[in-house]
């Protein structure tokens, strides 16, 4: 396949992997003290797992894998409140695939879906208005999910419903922002984290600027990485490159695709229909300031949260459950007292073994729990 | 007694609506036009014998093909009726006669039973059985007994088909999900995630407009010159639903071994690739209807690949992997990267990635 065939070359692959290992072996690491490298998003866990590139990297390298997954961050009140206005009489409730067994206090999606309620699958926002173009008797919510990433296409999607006048049509707004929450990472207690792989499709959005105080002011050096394999050895190439030579900058891997002044046009979208949420929830993390954003006042009649009676219940992730520690990299999937007993991708109980992205589902899917199990 | 047998009269009547209605399911004169005119008019033209509640065969016929008897069912609900590369009742007789064909059966006999949802046009009833019966034709089985039921708007989505066969395996002929052994050859006959794709695309809901066809397609007579230029072969089965990774699952478990796949000698359409790329969908897990993985020892296996080759259906036949003695019985596949990564069963339905 053309522009993808180059990024998975073995050949280069094995170049990139013995600079690394040279990188490595130059910096004498005390033996128990591996480098931890987040990477936050999980587009780049998923590529970690499917190419296998943890086993190729030298031990000393330890990859910690990020809160970047959007389905997994997703709170269980917040899948509720879903459910609740899925079950609502004439409305036909669309969403991203993933998003779909991501499991609620009662029921995920699809259980809602099994009982009746009329939810279905789309792959853009805009396939949800035209749903409602083409059902003027229903209401049709579309279940507004993810970062920056796909922040911009569901506020272009409210632009054109505004501009049409189309009133049947609402959006459940559980669009967050990656920024506050790599803040709140940094600023846990007894956190050993070297550097980060940032985020690439995010920074298509926002540009590489937002990302400067990490390198200023918690000195920890941040690679912008594309998603394929050859990217991200680069990426992981470039940051010890940094931290070898004592450096902490933002540098930007993945130019092809992220101007670092980002994309104005889809900014401009965003800040026009959204505003920042006081706080936020996230599974496994708690409460973030400013890390989610809503409607405006002007945008209200778009508002699922404003429309509908949801409950907007916090409810505690299952006390088993240590997605949390697992996001912050304090723990390693398997060393999670329930993955891969209680807690499987058929019957997820946090949020890591929902999506293919989550690290947790990655692991038992790709790694292999006892593999993982047996390298402990 | 649910089963309405095709009854056949000497005189066929003929049936002047253009939708099935109630009627057509209600036991009396309209369902009795509707299988003589449609369904019976398709499958068995010819036949003179008299029409039974039941199909009947000579033991001692089918003593002629082999010693133990293959008994198979199967139901086709796919969505849409029509695809590129096939349609439900061209799947319905394929995929019966692969079940039986992936035990070394030659297949003999099929049933085939309709639900059909009260509304739809009696010329796609009419389309489908003709290619029900073109297909069965073309692999020399006979659909020798059948049911038609009608339900109401609603209660199915268009029609459903349901096909059970029977088939002779030959005494020489001893396959088995526990007979693969350390150090055999794994082998593919084609282009995998052909079919999944060509549905998933035909569905609509992608927006993506793409020349992938289903593979759809009878293997036994493909899997017959497996056979015979590897008698030693251990198993065989088709990768239909969850795909070529549910399959090696299946056979790491059954025989309780280890597989490794190499995803650079994995045979998958370019045109596949892409799609699944752009959806984030893995092709391991994509459903084949004319895809077999063919596990045969180590000094057969070039004479398997080579028939396999031989055959229109093998042309792209390749060794994707081999059996292996690690103690988890796990599937793994080198990837072209020169890494590892785990092939476990799929959980749930598919879903495509969002970012």
């Amino acid at each position: 396949m053309k522009y993808v065939d180059e990024f998975r070359d073995g050949e280069k692959a094995r170049v990139l992997i013995s600079e690394i290992e040279a990188l490595i072996s130059s910096m004498a690491l005390p033996p128990d003290r591996p480098l931890y490298l987040m990477e936050v998003c999980g587009g780049h866990t998923h590529s970690i797992f499917r190419y296998g590139l943890e086993g190729m990297l030298p031990k000393q390298i330890e990859l910690v894998h990020g809160p970047g997954c959007p389905v997994c961050v997703l709170p269980m009140g917040r899948v509720d409140d879903c459910v609740a206005i899925a079950e609502s009489p004439n409305v036909i409730f669309t969403t991203f695939g993933d998003a779909m067994r991501v499991p609620g206090s009662k029921k995920s999606l699809l259980q809602a879906k099994a009982d009746g309620a009329d939810v279905r699958m789309v792959y853009s926002p805009m396939d949800a208005l035209a749903l409602a173009q083409r059902n003027p008797e229903r209401e049709i919510v579309f279940f507004g999910l993810g970062f920056e990433t796909t922040m911009p296409s569901t506020a272009l999607t409210i632009l054109q419903a505004e501009s049409e006048g189309i009133r049947n049509f609402s959006v459940f707004c559980n669009h967050i922002t990656i920024v506050p929450t790599i803040k709140a990472i940094l600023d846990s207690p007894g956190l050993q984290l070297d550097g980060f792989l940032g985020p690439g499709h995010v920074s298509m959005v926002i540009g590489t600027a937002p990302y400067e105080f990490i390198a200023n002011f918690y000195r920890k050096p941040m690679v912008v990485a594309g998603f394929e394999p050859l990217d991200i050895l680069q990426s992981i190439w470039m940051l010890l490159k940094q931290i070898r030579e004592g450096r902490a900058e933002v540098e930007n891997q993945y130019a092809r695709i992220v101007p670092d002044e980002g994309n104005n046009a889809a900014l401009h979208a965003v800040s026009h229909v959204y505003e920042l949420r006081e706080f936020f929830e996230w599974r496994g993390l708690g409460s973030i300031d400013h890390s989610g954003v809503r409607l405006r006042e002007a945008y209200a009649h778009f508002d699922a949260e404003r429309k509908f009676a949801i409950p907007n219940v916090r409810i505690a992730d299952p006390k088993s459950c240590q997605c949390g520690e697992v996001l912050k990299g304090a723990i390693k999937p398997w060393q999670c007292k329930v993955f891969g007993t209680s807690c499987t991708p058929e019957t997820p109980l946090g949020a890591l073994m929902v999506s293919s992205e989550g690290a947790c589902a990655a692991y038992y899917q790709y790694g292999g729990q006892k593999h993982q199990a047996e390298v402990v | 007694m649910n089963i309405i047998p095709f009854v056949k009269a000497r005189r066929r009547g003929k049936v002047n609506v253009s939708a099935v209605t109630l009627a057509h399911g209600g036991g009396g004169k309209a369902m009795k036009d509707l299988i003589d005119d449609v369904f019976l008019a398709a499958f068995d033209e010819h036949s003179a014998e008299p029409l039974e509640d039941q199909a009947r065969f000579e033991l001692a016929m089918l003593q002629g093909y082999g010693d133990r008897l293959a008994f198979t069912t199967d139901s086709f609900v796919v969505d849409p009726l029509f695809f590129p590369g096939g349609d439900i009742g061209k799947l319905a007789v394929c995929g019966t006669v692969n079940d039986l064909a992936v035990g070394g059966a030659v297949p003999m006999f099929l049933s085939c039973a309709v639900i059909i949802e009260e509304g739809v046009p009696i010329d796609l009833l009419r389309k489908v059985a003709r290619s029900m019966a073109q297909t069965a034709m073309q692999a020399g089985v006979r659909i020798a007994t059948g049911d038609t039921k009608v339900v109401p708007r609603g209660a199915c989505d268009k029609m459903f088909v349901t096909t059970s066969g029977v088939g002779t395996i030959p005494a020489s002929v001893v396959l088995g999900v526990d007979k693969a052994c350390v150090g055999d050859a794994v082998l593919v006959n084609g282009l995998l995630g052909d079919h999944g794709a060509a549905i998933l695309c035909a569905r609509g809901d992608m927006a993506l407009e793409t020349p992938i066809a289903s593979d759809c397609a009878c293997l036994h007579e493909l899997i017959a010159s497996i056979l015979a230029a590897a008698p030693g072969t251990r198993f065989i089965r088709d990768a239909t639903r969850g795909g070529i990774a549910t399959v090696l699952n299946e056979i790491a478990e059954g025989s309780q071994v280890s597989i490794e796949i190499d995803e650079g000698v994995t045979p998958i359409r370019e045109e596949v690739k892409a799609f699944c790329e752009i959806l984030g969908l893995d092709p391991l897990y994509l459903a084949n209807e004319g895809k077999i993985v063919v596990v045969v020892p180590p000094n057969e296996t070039e004479a398997a690949l080579a028939a396999m080759r031989s055959h229109p259906l093998g042309v792209d036949a390749a060794v994707v992997g081999r059996i292996g003695a690690e103690k988890e019985n796990r599937v793994t596949m080198r990837t072209t990267l020169g890494g590892h990564r785990i092939v476990d069963m799929l959980v749930g339905e598919q879903l495509p990635r969002i970012c």
